[in-house]
């Protein structure tokens, strides 16, 4: 069974591995390829109807009308898909014009619409009774009970039996209501909504015109009211139809009407989607668009992050479309909604596997050829892919045998989505990674080879000027050197702002972009609201209540289904063309004489009604929400479904003065008819008009602005330290440039440890001391006593080793930093009283050798300046609170020390040779020099306590543990020394703090021991080139040279256990903790992970192009940096990487970790902590004011979280006191 | 830290806490209102083919206590989570980005559109079909037996309150307003729906409380 699986696995691999090389071997054929079957597949969506809310229509003749069948048939081609089955509801529409005629002056504005109304109540007894073999009770349209929210409506729409809509309702259809009713406009007003109505409103359901239209009003100029009686009935009987239509013809003749009553239509309904619907729907995509971006935000180390990060996104949504072309293709039409089920089948099918092989090519080594990258990351990957596809495979059979239908059908979308998914992963994107690892390796090519001419030796890291044979004398050449290659690199991030800039405008924009389209939506899906409302408005402006007649189309928002309604008003300036109906008892004389004055200002004496085209289908006159609302209310969705709108029946009815008189309400003649009828209404109107446009422009303003606070609260200022969207940025952001945005205000000050003359070399501590030692061979010893946020530093004693520089005047700022000597304060005041070793090291004449350049001789004149310990041990008060005033400390305590304590110089040490490896335990500062000495000081005193010269070659690097010396050398050889005192161990009470027990267990020897340093092994042939690495833990030593290999020698007998071997490069950086777990980095990029007691490499893996500069690994994790400036983290037990860091060209190499999730890196005259945990960027401190490309090339992280790194001459303390806080 | 210094750090540093407490729980507490919002509308929509105007205001008027409810008990839930680990001393180290956690919701989300949404044969299908749709959610993206048995725990409380609430007339499910009662269909989907919902917002909590570190750091900065 072992067997089949491996079997099955190899071959997956092999197979994955050959489509890997290719795709990578012609990606062009092979993206033209996959866009050519993307473009097939998803051809059949074509014929998918597209997404709209409008309604659509068909028209069919009454005579011949049957119901259609529920089967498609296939002749009818103009018959529409959906025309099939019987419709909703049939609509039949009695259109009732009522006027009062003639018109009697002393008749009040009431009585316009009072009694034309009341007739409704009339004709709707009419129609309810009216029979022919079938009343209109079996006919009709049952509804059984309102929705249940809407208590408003209860009194008003009917509750039960027929639906049968009138102005009556307002009044229960009850006459004595009608006439008991004080204010018949505010009952109609009195259900109004509030505010913008953006559908359908009550009035235009029960008036079935559009409230303008009613002449409901006191300013009814033309005094004729417009209202329909809408029966909805269920089922289509031709003969109870016609003879209510001939009933109602024969009562209420219409004399010149001449409306056309032989086609019905049909309006067909979309899906509607209402802001309720919208609400989880945006939900669910704006989870989707987090989903994305935080996916697509883990692609790393390729060239361009937005270019895979889009090509990710095309793979998954063409899979989906090609699914649902697919299924489309053959035969499956899609039920479910598409865009509902979309996100979720987004999720479904995942981003993990894009990643996941962007991730396994991405870790092959890099000095492989593209193609074989591509295909090993591919077949590495390959069995976990496809386990993965099987799994989802198997988990979506699962729910196709739910046997629910729309799970089905999902899972069938998903199936296909999944298949064509892996198609497109392994020919599309797999083609695209590979033309950007190729782009990747061509800029790579492109910036390292200025990069590497530019940049002097010195520069890689802290280790690698020991490779190159030393030049006989360091001199400070090299140091200034860098600051012009420091310089050039700073100029790119000048343009850099830029786009800086640009990007962060550019996300703006996509907000604004994104507002515009959402408000564009919210206007799209209800074009029945304020587009209408407003072009409404607009036409009721024009003059003399003419729309119709102007250059103004009403319809002007109306959705297309409305374009063929005219919706002038009833009453056109054709001033009654035909010859108006008159009722008998109606004088014709009265008549001329009204016609013959048809004055603008004086309204007809004789209202005309007349029947126009536009009455034909009125309804199209009324919102397109008119139907699906007044459904609705009676929980009846008309979405993807039609109704049948049978030809109006039309209704003239002219009452008489006498009859309105009558039906007059007492309390009609009291409300005076309103004086301004005109202006004020224009004014009112005008008003509207200003206002809905005020209410958008505020509500556009208050949209954005809402948006923008949004964008601050996830987007904090510096988009450098936390941005969220700018996942780019984020890793990447420099933490050791100071761009154009300002930099974070560091509150943790660094303290500035002034004295040395040149460049730090060596840093050196056990936790109390702190040794530095510059290129002058001088070494400075700090007594970092902290508590808090005091500070006190005493600067113990230093041991310098004085250059003078003869020639020097040629270079002043070399010179005057020289002759300042040990106490560089920046101060002239201490210049002066430091004049005692000034005059003393001028006095010497050595010969000048070279005039023209800085030749700093070396000199035999120490000056140790040493302290006794009761200076020492002065009271912290009087010690020197460090919260910001370095400087003044140093003048008030360095000029006492060194002139107090001027010693002569012992001459025994070599000066010509430099100091290249410095440790420090206890109080002994071991100390290795270029010339292959061994020198013991004591840290203390400042004394020369012994020196052993029994090799020659330079010692690059040393490990002082216990009582032992390893001492690794240039020819790689390795001595081990053993360090012999006299006197038993002691504890030196002045050192250490009371209560901190983090003191190391180093020996301390007390300044009368004899202290020997005896050679008691020297491995000649460790290595076969340089050491260029020595690390010592747990009673294990570790080497690590350029001859590619590690190893291993135990301590106690200098006994080599192990020769590991395994990189393709020099080692560069080892670390070997108490835990025997062995980290080691090459110039080839590759980390591996040893075994110490077995001698067995754990893993392998290559993060880096370039060497690896530097290594630290905390329990969980191994950190890596390297010269890409890449700052990798792997898991330590799997050596998967977790993230990598991109750091700024020219960052330093230096890593340090405080504690288990907080990483201390080098910048370029900064230093930045990071969270491991995320890889976060959570500040920068920047070290100097101006920051000038003094790069950070060693750190110390001391055991009381406080940081020391080089910077320059100088050396950097800083302090965090929340990470102190973080580690108790 | 300059603020700090008349005070103990420790001190600053239970200050910093508690406040990294309340703003991890004010987003717990917004984000179980908007989800409840939300998901309250889709079931609501099973009932309700389309929204009169009225409607929504009349869904959000009536028992308006329901979305703080909700948002304090994921506040609750999203702050036991990590809290329980650290108990437990077995961080969840499973899947911890915020993708998963997105996707998660994602997933949720539609699993209350599916039991909101499609017609089920009968009571016992979709309480099947919810049943292995929420185990699956919590081995996709939890896999942890704490999170399992927190999970049931509170899905089983939070069913039974809801019950005796019903029961006794306090409220009315919302998607049930409108229709004649269904107490079965509702007791089908219900825990299933507690389970998920628990399980997403412990998989929130812990991912926010990533954060912890991070937000004092913020916080810092900004003073």
């Amino acid at each position: 069974m072992m067997t089949l699986r491996e079997q099955l696995r190899e071959k997956i691999s092999a197979a994955f591995y050959r489509h890997g090389l290719l795709c990578a071997s012609y990606p062009v054929p092979i993206i033209l390829f996959t866009s050519a079957s993307i473009l097939t597949c998803c051809y059949p969506l074509l014929r998918l109807p597209l997404p709209g809310t409008g309604p659509v229509e068909f028209t069919t003749g009454v005579r011949d009308y049957s119901v259609p069948s529920h089967e498609p048939q296939g002749d009818l081609g103009e018959r529409p898909d959906w025309y099939r089955g019987p419709p909703v509801a049939y609509i039949q529409q009695v259109l009732v014009k009522a006027a009062v005629s003639p018109w009697d002056s002393s008749l009040v504005t009431v009585d316009v619409f009072r009694s034309p109304l009341s007739r409704a109540f009339s004709l709707l007894e009419e129609i309810r009774n009216h029979v022919h073999s079938d009343s209109l009770e079996t006919l009709c349209l049952q509804v059984t009970g309102l929705f249940p929210g809407l208590r408003r409506m209860q009194s008003v729409l009917p509750e039960h039996g027929c639906l049968l809509v009138s102005p009556g309702n307002y009044w229960q259809n009850q006459r004595e209501l009608f006439d008991s009713d004080p204010d018949l406009l505010k009952t109609i007003q009195k259900h109004e909504p509030k505010g913008l109505h953006t559908s359908a409103t009550l009035r235009d359901l029960l008036f079935g015109v559009p409230g303008k239209y009613t002449g409901v009003s006191h300013y009814n100029r033309k005094r004729v009211v417009t209202y329909t009686i809408t029966l909805v009935l269920s089922s289509y009987d031709a003969r109870f139809l016609g003879s209510l239509r001939a009933r109602l013809k024969q009562l209420h003749p219409s004399a010149n009407c001449s409306l056309r009553d032989d086609h019905m239509v049909h309006v067909h309904f979309k899906e509607e989607i209402g802001i309720a619907e919208l609400i989880p729907l945006v939900t669910t995509y704006i989870i989707l668009f987090a989903y994305i971006y935080f996916s697509t935000r883990k692609i790393d180390m390729v060239k361009s992050k937005w270019g895979l990060a889009l090509a990710a996104v095309v793979t998954v949504l063409s899979s989906l479309l090609m699914s649902v072309g697919l299924c489309t293709l053959f035969g499956l039409t899609p039920t479910l909604n598409g865009g509902e089920i979309f996100p979720y089948l987004v999720v479904v099918i995942g981003l993990e596997n894009v990643l996941v092989l962007t991730k396994s090519v991405v870790s092959t080594p890099v000095d492989l050829e593209v193609k074989l990258r591509i295909a090993q990351g591919l077949s590495n990957e390959s069995w976990s892919i496809m386990k993965n596809m099987a799994t989802e495979l198997c988990i979506i059979l699962i729910g196709y045998f739910t046997l629910v239908p729309a799970i089905q059908e999902f899972c069938l979308f998903a199936v296909v989505g999944l298949v064509s998914d892996f198609f497109l992963q392994m020919f599309f994107f797999t083609t695209v990674l590979s033309i950007d690892i190729r782009r990747m390796e061509l800029a790579d090519l492109n910036r390292r080879l200025p990069a590497e001419a530019g940049l002097p030796p010195p520069k890689p890291g802290p280790l690698r000027p020991r490779e190159v044979p030393p030049p006989p004398r360091p001199s400070p050449h090299t140091i200034t050197l860098q600051t012009p290659a420091f310089r050039n690199l700073r100029l790119p991030k000048r343009l850099r702002v830029v786009y800086f800039l640009a990007r962060t405008r550019l996300a703006q924009r996509i907000i604004m972009v994104g507002t515009v389209i959402w408000i564009g939506i919210l206007v799209y899906t209800d074009p029945a609201g304020i587009r209408t409302y407003l072009a409404a408005q607009v036409s009721e402006q024009s003059p003399l209540g003419d729309p119709g007649g102007g250059g103004l189309p009403p319809h002007l928002g109306v959705a297309p289904v409305f374009r063929g309604g005219d919706p002038t008003s009833t009453l056109s300036i054709h001033p009654a063309p035909d010859p108006t109906p008159l009722p008998e008892n109606q004088s014709q004389g009265h008549h001329g004489s009204a016609r013959a004055g048809p004055l603008p200002q004086a309204p007809p004496a004789v209202p005309q009604i007349t029947w126009g085209a536009e009455d034909e289908e009125g309804w199209r006159r009324l919102s397109f929400r008119h139907w699906p609302s007044l459904f609705s209310y009676y929980n009846i969705t008309l979405a993807k479904r039609y109704i049948s709108i049978l030809p109006v029946i039309p209704v003239t009815v002219h009452v008489s003065p006498q009859e309105a008189i009558e039906t007059r309400h007492p309390q009609d003649t009291r409300h005076p008819p309103p004086p301004i009828p005109k202006v004020s209404a224009d004014l009112q109107t005008d008003l509207t008009l200003y206002k809905v446009a005020a209410l958008g422009l505020a509500a556009g303003v208050l949209l954005v602005l809402l948006l923008f606070c949004l964008y601050r609260v996830l987007c904090p200022r510096n988009y450098g330290q936390n941005g969220v969207a700018h996942g780019r940025r984020r890793r990447g952001d420099l933490p050791c440039d100071d761009y154009g945005y300002s930099p974070p205000v560091s509150e943790i000050s660094p303290l500035l440890l002034r004295g040395h003359s040149m460049d730090i070399e060596c840093l050196a501590s056990d936790g109390m001391l702190l040794a530095s030692c510059c290129l002058a061979g001088q070494i400075r010893v700090w007594d970092a006593q902290t508590e808090r946020h005091n500070i006190d530093f005493n600067g113990c004693w230093e041991q310098r080793d004085g250059w003078d520089s003869v020639g020097g005047a040629t270079e002043p700022e070399c010179l005057g930093s020289e002759a300042r000597g040990p106490s560089v304060s920046g101060d002239g005041l201490s210049e002066e009283e430091d004049s005692y070793p000034l005059r003393h090291r001028t006095a010497p004449a050595r010969p000048t050798l070279f005039t023209d350049q800085p030749d700093l001789t070396p000199l035999i004149d120490t000056n140790f300046t040493s302290q006794p310990p009761s200076h020492l041990s002065t009271p912290p008060r009087e010690g020197f609170d460090f919260g910001g005033l370095v400087e003044r400390a140093y003048i008030e305590h360095e000029p006492p020390s060194n002139s107090t304590y001027p010693s002569p110089s012992s001459a025994t040490a070599d000066w010509e040779s430099s100091v290249w490896a410095m440790e420090l335990r206890g109080n002994l500062i071991a100390a290795g020099r270029s010339s292959g000495k061994l020198e013991l000081w004591d840290a203390v005193e400042g004394s020369l306590r012994c020196s052993n010269e029994d090799g020659v070659s330079g010692i690059t690097a040393l490990a002082f543990l216990n009582n032992r010396i390893v001492a690794a050398r240039l020819n790689g050889s390795l001595d081990f020394f053993t360090v012999e005192i006299n006197k038993p161990l002691c504890l030196l009470q002045y050192r250490g703090a009371p209560g901190r027990g983090s003191m190391p267990p180093s020996p301390c020897y007390s300044s009368e021991d004899v202290i020997s340093c005896q050679l008691t092994r020297s491995v000649q042939c460790a290595h076969q080139k340089p050491i260029t690495v020595l690390r010592a833990a747990a009673g294990r030593v570790v080497t690590g040279s350029q001859d590619h290999t590690v190893r291993i020698y135990r301590l106690e007998d200098s006994c080599c256990l192990f020769t590991l071997q395994g990189h393709s490069g020099g080692i560069t950086a080892i670390y070997i903790d108490q835990t025997m777990v062995l980290a080691s980095g090459g110039q080839d990029g590759a980390i591996c992970l040893w075994d110490v007691l077995t001698g067995s490499r754990v893993s392998h893996v290559y993060g880096h192009r370039g060497d690896v500069t530097s290594l630290v690994c905390t329990t969980s994790c191994v950190i890596s940096s390297g010269l890409d400036d890449l700052i990798c983290i792997w898991d330590r037990s799997t050596g998967i990487k977790l993230y990598s860091i991109q750091q700024e060209v020219g960052c330093g190499a230096s890593l340090g970790v405080i504690s288990e999730s907080l990483l201390v890196t080098g910048g370029q005259g900064c230093v930045s902590f990071w969270d491991l945990n995320f890889g976060d960027l959570l500040q920068t401190v920047y070290l100097g004011q101006s920051s000038d490309g003094q790069g950070v090339r060693q750190l110390l992280v001391l055991d009381n979280a406080a940081i020391v790194c080089d910077f320059g001459s100088e050396l950097s303390l800083v302090y965090v006191p929340s990470v102190l806080e973080k580690l108790d | 830290m300059s603020h700090c210094a008349p005070v103990s750090l420790r001190t600053c540093l239970t200050v910093y806490l508690t406040t990294n407490l309340g703003i991890r729980g004010a987003m717990l507490f917004s984000v179980g209102v908007f989800l409840a919002l939300v998901l309250n509308l889709l079931q609501v929509q099973r009932n309700v083919t389309l929204f009169p105007p009225d409607v929504i205001s009349s869904i959000f008027s009536s028992a308006w206590w329901v979305p703080p409810c909700c948002g304090t008990a994921s506040a609750i839930i999203g702050l036991l989570y990590p809290c329980i680990d650290s108990r437990l001393g077995e961080p969840h180290k499973f899947k911890r980005e915020w993708s998963s956690v997105m996707r998660c919701v994602a997933v949720f989300v539609g699993i209350n559109h599916a039991s909101a949404k499609v017609d089920f044969a009968n009571n016992v299908q979709l309480s099947l079909t919810l049943a292995a749709l929420s185990i699956g959610l919590w081995w996709t993206f939890d896999r942890s037996r704490s999170g399992f048995g927190l999970g049931v725990s509170i899905a089983l409380l939070a069913t039974l309150a809801t019950q005796l609430l019903v029961y006794n007339g306090v409220f009315h499910y919302q998607g049930l307003q409108y229709t004649s009662p269904d107490f079965l269909y509702i007791r089908s989907w219900l825990p299933c729906i507690f389970f998920a919902g628990v399980i997403t917002m412990g998989n929130i909590g812990r991912q926010l409380a990533l954060y912890e570190y991070k937000f004092i750091q913020e916080k810092t900065h900004q003073d």
